[in-house]
């Protein structure tokens, strides 16, 4: 399955953006942020093409929350990412458990270290922290690391003029920063 | 097929491990039991859980570098090779070909020493004790080599980014070629003495049938997939490293059962060597590290950088964000979607036949639980 008969399915699918990286930088072939009553849709398109389910997991960031999907095509040549922005203070996502019975751990490991309420998932128990983790979510930043999502990564930024998008996006300069202080 | 449970009849509730002997590590797996037929198998992964990905996020990219061999302690320089990948690849990182060869060098020899000591601990798990002593001597032999190179037995920290961190000598590299001479002399033993056995037959032939459509929705990578007839490799199908370069053939097996499993990672060492073979035969000369900057920026930007580990896909998800430490680094290790299936295989297979699925899965607990 090439990378662009992948992006036309999911374009029928509805996504909200499409970015079609460079794979040598991102080491994905599509990139898509989905909205939550997207995101069932597109992984079963990608589940119905032979794609293996990768992992899912999350990305805190302000002002929204980024959950993360990766599938690779079983014949190789083909990775695709499904990106969801969820709300930081009561994130959820619908589960995708049915469709990929792998996502199950991933989910409930997603909610051990994040608090994403996966919806539909019948069992969201502590799967790696202890049964009295509670709320502990060990992976969520707090106020003096978090970092705003256009910053962290630019594609996946609020469109500009968007509020929460004024911040200047930097450069992604990376060749030039190798080998400039020497080894 | 599911055991008829007469209803007046109590059904059995056990626990295997967290340290049973036959779990490679700490992992538990309750067990619903109707006489010797499991019901439900329910594996509890965490005991060993270290919180890794944390510990990413709070060290230099160069720091978080030793932590990486500690999670598959059986072949930690393809968790090592992956690292320092994802780590270059966003940074735009040219490594030179000298180093990069040597990287492919050892991550195979450490791909085979880990196929070595899963086949003694499959068959120890099975009740037979001395292949592990013929193993584990071939295995020593190798990971001679490797410790004489790396200055590390196990827990290997070799590569750096931008490199490696000590050339190989010419002592590494005729040892290297007596090595691969000698295991090809040794699989010839290996297959009379377990291959062909009755006892070995029977107890994996038509055993934990993994079909090629529960492996896809698993995700499970590796020699699992590759038992179920799919020839799904990462070094192929997302070509990375000096892979694309090398000759060499991806086994499969179309059974999909514990048998399969064994027979693709007994060719898979067959595979490994012909990589070293020819890496060593093109050994190009020149620098084995980088100028890579002291204080390493990275990002912003993710990438994900996936690698074919011994037990399958092993992906780092990275983001960075302009400093020295990354933002995020998510890992997902290839035992972890190997072992989620159990619970749907294991249903209505019998006790001992569980023990045979769990050693052809080839699981390393402290990568699942990171």
């Amino acid at each position: 399955m090439s990378p662009e008969e992948i992006r036309t399915v999911l374009e029928q699918t509805g996504t909200v953006r499409i970015v079609q990286p460079d794979y040598r930088v991102r080491g994905v072939h599509v990139d898509a942020l989905v909205s939550a009553t997207q995101l069932r849709g597109a992984a079963a398109a990608l589940r119905e093409r032979d794609f293996l389910i990768d992992h899912v997991t999350a990305v805190d960031a302000t002002p929204e929350l980024l959950v993360v999907y990766h599938f690779s095509h079983v014949e190789g040549g083909c990775r695709a990412a499904l990106k969801l922005l969820t709300d930081r203070e009561h994130p959820t996502a619908p589960t995708i458990r049915d469709i990929y019975p792998g996502a199950d751990w991933h989910e409930r490991e997603t909610h051990d270290f994040y608090g994403v309420v996966f919806e539909g998932h019948p069992d969201l128990s502590p799967l790696i922290l202890p049964e009295d983790a509670g709320d502990l979510r060990p992976l969520r930043k707090g106020a003096d690391g978090l970092k705003t999502l256009a910053e962290l990564i630019p594609e996946f930024g609020p469109p500009p003029g968007a509020e929460g998008a004024e911040k200047p996006q930097k450069p992604r300069a990376k060749k030039e920063k190798t080998g400039e202080e020497g080894a | 097929m599911i055991p008829k449970a007469d209803p007046s009849q109590e059904t059995l509730v056990l626990n295997m491990g967290p340290q049973h002997p036959a779990t490679h590590g700490v992992l538990r797996i309750v067990l619903k039991l109707d006489g010797e037929y499991v019901l439900q198998a329910i594996p509890v992964i965490g005991y060993g859980h270290r919180m890794h990905e944390k510990m990413a996020e709070v060290r230099t990219y160069p720091g978080f570098y030793a932590n990486v061999g500690r999670m598959d302690y059986a072949g930690a320089l393809s968790f090592g090779h992956g690292h320092v990948l994802a780590v270059e690849r966003l940074a735009g990182i040219e490594v030179p070909p000298r180093a990069e060869y040597i990287r492919v060098i050892t991550t195979e020899l450490n791909r085979i020493a880990s196929h070595l000591l899963w086949f003694g601990a499959c068959l120890l798990d099975l009740g037979a004790f001395t292949p592990i002593l013929y193993s584990f001597d071939d295995r020593e032999y190798c990971l001679d080599l490797l410790e004489h190179v790396t200055g590390a037995r196990i827990t290997f920290s070799y590569f750096r980014i931008g490199g490696v961190s000590r050339d190989l000598d010419d002592h590494f590299i005729e040892g290297t070629k007596e090595f691969i001479k000698r295991l090809r002399g040794r699989f010839d033993t290996y297959d009379k003495l377990v291959t062909g056995n009755i006892i070995f037959r029977k107890r994996n032939e038509d055993v934990g049938v993994i079909s090629r459509d529960m492996a896809l929705k698993y995700g499970a990578t590796g020699p699992v997939i590759r038992g179920s007839g799919v020839p799904y490799d990462v070094r192929r199908a997302e070509p990375y490293s000096l892979y694309p370069e090398f000759d060499f053939e991806i086994p499969t097996r179309p059974e999909g059962d514990s048998m399969a499993r064994y027979l693709v990672r007994m060719a898979e060492m067959e595979q490994s060597l012909r990589i070293v073979e020819q890496a060593l035969a093109r050994l190009p000369e020149g620098p084995v590290m980088a100028k890579v900057p002291k204080k390493l920026k990275v990002g912003p930007g993710d990438t994900v950088q996936a690698v074919e580990a011994a037990r399958g896909q092993l992906d780092y998800y990275l983001v960075g964000d302009g400093t020295d430490k990354p933002y995020r680094l998510k890992i997902r290790p290839p035992s972890y979607s190997n072992l989620s299936l159990l619970q749907e295989l294991a249903e209505g297979v019998l006790l001992s036949d569980l023990v045979a699925i769990g050693g052809s899965l080839d699981l390393v607990i402290p990568e699942i639980d990171r």
